[in-house]
């Protein structure tokens, strides 16, 4: 590994600056996510105080409430009172959808692209790329009226299948990296060996494959964990998944106490997020050296 | 590959993007074409609880004959794009002959909301791209180089600003920069500055949302580049040493060039993400300062009386938009693609 | 324009005491559903009333007849689509003023004489919100901005509580000067929609108007409208400066957490804000309701006044229409009413106002305008929004940001064919 001879040479400045420079990093990017937990265990006035921001670290008015500067009352409330945990089975239902469907015909796709030399395949990759500039609100707004039409609206399917469809671009163009990285020789001596296309690609291709597609399964996971934009306008209340259910705890006129429920459930539905990203941590890294990066 | 063969395997995802991307489309392109038809509005008496008042309304049987005869409406071309909401033509031409000086000008242009917004999103797109690109190259260097039980704890940690939902990820840090905030108190001590609020300026609020923006993006392009690092080949790095390349050399000529691909990617998921840029000024109540191409569609589109055809017009420049800023890259690919 | 005699009963019922019974809502439907098999369901913003009616609704459900509801903030962006629909997802549709409008635009919701002569004749002709000779729908709660104050820093100043926006000006300029408070005004002043409500008040206050008479032709190039900025910029200089950025939730917040000593807000929030929850010490208990200023002389307050109540869908069949109505009716009592005392000001006749609503009370028998109901208002509505911000911010004249407006609501309304 090339790092392992890196380190041996480090001069002392560099590794000083280096460690700074990560140190640095570290409060800025988990600053934010730490004090949000911190908070989530206080109330309003507390965390979102007006008068002294320090009242989030000390928790004077959570004290004076619950003689404790730390309470539970925001994660019982958005747990227990308002049936959070329905929306945390409609988010379960709808990213395992998401991820296998997505992954599914990304890497049908994804394939194809890879090998054809066609010039259609390049104007189909291009084409993806445009699909994935649209603004995903005017999307959504085109779905409504035929989504009612055909009473459709509303149901988890529909939400799954349009993430999909809005998630295809990205998995298409990445996935389709990633079998670039195959070599072709591998699909030709399975051909050469009597397989049709689809058994070299089930039985030959796909079990080279997996750090690619876990890697783009993560990222297909989290568009479809933290869709907001589809989510909110084409699933009922009934069906809500965690984001849109989060938002609803602000609602219009943010009533108070609710918005702590908000930030307790932010906290609760990153958790899972911690332990996916700790599990799969070191599949992204080797998916994407399998392939994406290749371009 | 034979065309029938590709055509079997890419039709599954063809077809989902052909129902929900490729049809919605072109019924926005269709529908930025139109205008509504006209309405014939009436004078009534309207009464309520807080008593009884003449009020306009609109003939709904006379409308509906009109729409029962044209249901699209009445086209109107490009009208819409050039009208003041959009390209605003006219509004630009007479700022034109009207100017007294350039800045003149750019003032009249500036006033335009399109404009205005474009400004703000291509603003945000260039600063905050070689950001992205710089802070995640530099982190995956200095990561790469930690030893190996740190780094899975730090890389972790890195993902956080791009896992979080942005909805609530910018409503907490909407109040940690408030004045009252930590974030706001912290900088009216570092600037000795007790006035000083990131939301009262257009300029600061710019500064704030391309921060957000950088915050947010970078994890992405960082574990790109740290998983291309990985496969940066050991030996050419040996033998650059051995030439006696300094770290910086060697990360110039070696570790840049293999990674090239990499940034093309990169670069091409970020342009397109940030000339969408929409939830953090929506996130950071920060329209009157700062408005992009996204947040007009939203505009559109939210409010009580829906303006579709604008929001149309609006998206399909978008994408115009986004088709130009990528062209570079797309030729590189297709350049790429004829070789291979 | 007479104001209703109920919300004004309502008012001498509350400063005598409370003690005043109006006529009881026994005669209206109860909660007997006529058909056998129906669906009822309701689609609404999320707010507490809202909630309040729709759950009383729901307790109307039977074995034949299924009740769902979608009560979430998203209701705008959804409900044409989905009334348009035949049959449509919903049958009932709450909406406001501003909305209503909306949908009579493509005739989705129905006339609802008919259900009311046979299902509610006994209804209160001040809950019917009617168009011509259509009652379109039934309004069941009020709300309008209004003065909300700080008494202890008013006293500490030697200032009497503002009639008038001059005297808030001079309030706010006393507290300033004694050094009480830094900021001693707050307001909704957040760029959108919240800005374009505070200049439609005090638009009507100075008793201007943003149309031609009887058509879609913006009139903005007027005094009214040039003095109801002006008064709007002197009101913000005792402002935070972040006032852009500032909705409800958050002027509030700054209120109650004794940062600001005024503010014109919702009667909606009132409840909020009285109760103790995230408020700093000794601020609650020295807060008081007054109705809206008036302004330049004008005799009306600065604001408007709304009401929410409930439509019936078009495009659904008779049965779910007769018991959407029904349901939706029954709920429309001086029991829910006075269950959520709290939660809005209610237009029952039963209903025992509390501390909360007297700023909406007051707001009303002052002779407040209600917020227009016109078609096209929405889009000047945001035009106002987008374009006013320029001139708050000092980088543009009254002129230039009323000519803006026009324009920017000329191309809107040419495109929704108004003009």
């Amino acid at each position: 590994m090339s790092h392992e001879s890196a380190t041996q040479h480090r001069s002392t400045p560099l590794l000083i600056a280096t460690s700074a420079f990560i140190f640095i990093w570290l409060i800025v990017a988990a600053f934010p996510f730490f004090w949000t937990m911190w908070g989530s265990f206080k109330i309003q006035a507390d965390f979102f105080s007006k008068s002294d921001w320090s009242n989030a670290v000390t928790g004077v008015n959570t004290t004076a409430r619950y003689g404790h500067a730390f309470t539970g009352v925001a994660y019982e409330g958005a747990w227990v009172q308002q049936d959070f945990w329905r929306a945390a089975v409609n988010s379960l239902i709808v990213t395992v959808s998401v991820v296998v469907i997505s992954l599914t015909f990304g890497t049908l796709g994804g394939y194809a692209l890879a090998r054809s030399t066609a010039r259609y395949a390049f104007a189909l990759l291009i084409v993806a790329l445009i699909f994935r500039a649209m603004p995903h609100i005017t999307l959504v707004s085109g779905y409504l009226l035929p989504f009612f039409k055909l009473n459709i609206w509303g149901y988890l399917p529909t939400a799954i299948i349009v993430l999909v469809a809005i998630n295809q671009p990205f998995t298409l163009w990445m996935l389709r990296s990633f079998f670039m990285n195959v070599p072709r020789e591998l699909d030709e001596s399975a051909l050469v060996d009597g397989c049709t296309r689809g058994q070299a690609f089930c039985y030959v291709i796909m079990p080279v494959m997996w750090p690619g597609v876990i890697t783009t399964g993560l990222f297909s996971f989290l568009l479809a964990y933290n869709d907001f934009a589809v989510t909110a306008t084409i699933l009922n209340q009934h069906n809500q998944t965690m984001v849109p259910k989060i938002a609803s705890f602000l609602g219009t006129t943010q009533t108070e106490g609710n918005v702590m429920f908000a930030v307790a459930s932010v906290v609760s539905a990153t958790a899972p997020l911690f332990v996916l990203v700790l599990v799969f941590q070191r599949n992204i890294v080797s998916g994407l050296t399998a392939g994406a990066v290749k371009g | 590959m034979p065309h029938r063969t590709f055509w079997l395997f890419i039709a599954p995802s063809g077809i989902a993007m052909l129902l929900f991307i490729a049809l919605p489309i072109v019924s926005v392109i269709v529908q930025s074409l139109h205008i509504e038809n006209e309405k014939v509005l009436i004078v009534s008496e309207s009464c309520g609880p807080f008593g009884c008042k003449e009020t306009t309304r609109v003939d709904e049987e006379a409308s509906a004959a009109l729409n029962a005869e044209r249901p699209l409406g009445r086209f109107n071309g490009i009208g819409t794009y050039t009208n003041r909401n959009h390209l605003a033509f006219e509004e630009v031409s007479a700022a034109w002959s009207g100017r007294s000086s350039f800045a003149d000008f750019v003032d009249g242009v500036m006033n335009l909301p399109f404009y205005k917004a474009l400004v703000f999103t291509l603003t945000y797109t260039f600063v905050s791209t070689p950001f992205v690109l710089a802070l995640g190259f530099t982190l995956a260097l200095a990561v790469n180089s930690l030893h190996r039980w740190l780094k899975g704890v730090v890389i972790f940690a890195t993902l956080l600003p791009f896992i979080i939902t942005p909805l609530i990820g910018s409503l907490v840090l909407f109040w940690m920069i408030d004045a009252d905030g930590i974030i706001g108190k912290t900088l009216q001590f570092i600037f000795d500055n007790p006035e000083l609020s990131l939301k009262a300026s257009p300029a600061l609020t710019w500064i704030t949302i391309i921060t957000y923006g950088i915050w947010h993006s970078t994890p992405f392009a960082f574990i790109v580049f740290y998983a291309g690092l990985q496969t940066v080949p050991g030996e050419t790095l040996e033998s650059a040493m051995i030439d006696g390349a300094s770290r910086w050399e060697r990360t110039r000529y070696v570790v840049i060039p293999y990674l090239a691909p990499l940034v093309v990617f990169v670069c091409l998921i970020h342009l397109m993400d940030a000339f969408r840029v929409f939830e953090p000024i929506v996130g950071f109540n920060a329209s009157a300062n700062a408005t992009s191409l996204s947040w007009i569609i939203y505009n559109d589109l939210s409010q009580e009386v829906q303006l579709f055809g604008s929001a149309g017009a609006t998206s399909v420049l978008t994408i115009i938009g986004v088709m130009i800023l990528l062209a570079p890259v797309v030729w590189l690919t297709w350049r790429d693609y004829r070789s291979a | 324009m007479k104001f209703n005699q109920t919300l004004v009963a309502s008012a001498i019922a509350l400063s005598a005491g409370g003690a005043f019974a109006l006529a009881s809502s026994n005669a209206i439907a109860d909660c007997a559903i006529s058909v056998d098999t129906a669906e009822i369901s309701v689609l609404g913003n999320e707010f507490p009333a809202i909630q309040a009616i729709v759950g009383a609704a729901e307790g109307c459900s039977t074995d034949g007849v299924t009740f769902a509801s979608n009560l979430t903030k998203e209701h705008r962006e959804i409900q044409v689509a989905a009334l348009t629909a035949d049959p449509s997802e919903y049958t009932v549709a709450v909406v406001a003023n501003s909305t209503l409008v909306t949908l009579m635009n493509d005739g989705l919701v129905r006339p609802l004489n008919a259900l009311i002569d046979e299902h509610a004749p006994d209804l209160p002709d001040n809950l019917k919100i009617t168009v011509g000779d259509d009652v379109m729908a039934i309004a069941f709660m009020a709300n309008a901005q209004h003065l909300m104050y700080r008494q202890d820093i008013l006293e500490q100043a030697g200032v009497e509580v503002p009639t008038s926006y001059e005297e808030v000006l001079a309030a706010a300029a006393a507290i300033k000067e004694a050094g009480l408070i830094e900021y001693p005004l707050t307001g909704t002043y957040k760029s959108g929609w919240n800005l374009a409500e505070e200049f439609v008040n005090m638009l009507m206050g100075f008793g201007g108007d943003m149309f031609m008479d009887g058509s879609a032709e913006p009139n903005l190039d007027s005094d009214e409208a040039k003095a109801a900025l002006a008064m709007m910029k002197s009101l913000t200089e005792f402002m935070n400066p972040d006032f852009l950025t500032f909705d409800s939730t958050i002027a509030a917040a700054e209120f109650e957490q004794g940062k600001a000593a005024m503010m014109n807000m919702w009667g909606s929030r009132a409840g909020s804000v009285l109760d103790d929850e995230g408020a700093a010490e000794g601020v609650v208990e020295n807060i008081g309701f007054a109705s809206a200023p008036t302004v330049g002389g004008g005799d009306v307050p600065a604001s408007t006044l709304w009401w929410d109540g409930f439509t019936i869908a078009t495009n659904t069949s008779d049965e779910n229409a007769v018991a959407s109505f029904q349901a939706m009716v029954s709920s429309v009592s001086d029991e829910v009413a006075n269950a959520n005392a709290d939660a809005a000001v209610w237009l029952m006749a039963g209903y025992e106002p509390t501390q909360a609503a007297e700023g909406v009370l007051a707001t009303a028998s002052a002779g407040a305008q209600p917020y227009p109901m016109l078609p096209y208002i929405g889009l000047m509505h945001t035009a106002l929004g987008n374009e006013l911000v320029e001139f708050l911010q000092g980088s543009e004249s009254a002129e230039q940001a009323l000519a803006d407006t026009e324009a920017a609501y000329r191309a809107a309304a040419e495109e929704a064919g108004f003009l």
